[in-house]
């Protein structure tokens, strides 16, 4: 069940990527280039898709626990570090080279293009870098 | 534009209810390189077949899209629900390992942080997205500019 849900979750997720517009890089390069001709379409996303999971979470917080597991796994670190700011800093440059960021990389390799499948596996040698180089806290 | 708009909001509100759904049902946030990343390489212990779902979700669900018959919002390419890629592979390879290591490090991306992180008000994800659509915007502007 507990996968079915997850199944149902990244299914509804993927399908509000694609009806946002968000899979099509150019439109997410046209938010992120301010000086040139600019989208904010993105802008519109990125407001939907935070007010309608501020007012959910908030919703969840009554309740005692999920329905199929024994806790809400709310992130609890609040401080911020350097791989958090330098984290941060990278990923926005390959976002702004490219107009990917994973969710939207992963849909696009249903396109069957090589540059998005050279991108996904990039992204994914940089996951397991990113747990090898780790920082010292 | 409006169209777009609407469809960005809709979009968002569409996504937004995945983060919900995958909080009340199974108590996750839908953070999606953290998903992905573990379900790759994570450390024994973290049961794995919930994020391999997650991740088959998003794989299928532009051919899901297109069987309903609802819009997609490309606005740049023949493709109606998938648009297409705007830079060489070298450079496309090149922001992948950025992303995949930025996002590692940071512990999230657009959707961990721009989404969840927002929506629970946390300073992590409030600096981590600021940070990002920063570095994103200038990397945008930098390289405009030396094209033209």
């Amino acid at each position: 069940m507990n996968c079915l849900m997850a199944l149902l979750s990244g299914l509804l997720f993927g399908i509000g990527l694609v009806v946002s517009g968000m899979t099509d890089p150019q439109r997410v390069v046209g938010f992120l280039d301010v000086t040139g001709d600019w989208d904010p379409t993105l802008m519109a996303v990125l407001g939907g898709a935070v007010l309608t999971t501020f007012v959910g979470f908030r919703l969840l917080r009554r309740l005692g626990r999920p329905w199929l597991s024994a806790t809400f796994e709310w992130p609890t670190r609040r401080d911020l570090d350097r791989p958090l700011v330098i984290g941060a800093s990278l990923f926005g440059l390959g976002w702004g080279l490219s107009g990917y960021c994973p969710g939207p990389a992963l849909l696009a390799l249903n396109t069957g293009d090589l540059s998005v499948w050279g991108l996904v596996i990039m992204m994914s040698v940089g996951w397991w870098a990113a747990q090898r180089w780790s920082w010292q806290r | 534009m409006a169209t777009s708009l609407l469809h960005g909001l809709i979009g968002g509100v569409l996504i937004g209810c995945a983060a919900i759904l995958m909080m009340f049902s199974i108590g996750r946030i839908a953070g999606i390189s953290g998903i992905a990343s573990h379900a790759l390489f994570s450390r024994p212990r973290l049961s794995q077949a919930w994020r391999w779902a997650f991740i088959i979700g998003l794989l299928i669900s532009p051919l899901i899209v297109v069987s309903l018959g609802l819009p997609g919002n490309v606005a740049f390419s023949s493709e109606v629900v998938l648009g297409d890629p705007l830079v060489p592979w070298p450079v496309m390879a090149i922001a992948g390992f950025c992303i995949g290591l930025g996002t590692g490090w940071s512990h999230g991306c657009t959707s961990g942080h721009g989404v969840c992180g927002l929506a629970r008000l946390s300073p992590r994800s409030l600096v981590a997205t600021m940070t990002f659509v920063t570095t994103a915007m200038l990397t945008v502007g930098l390289t405009h500019s030396l094209r033209v």
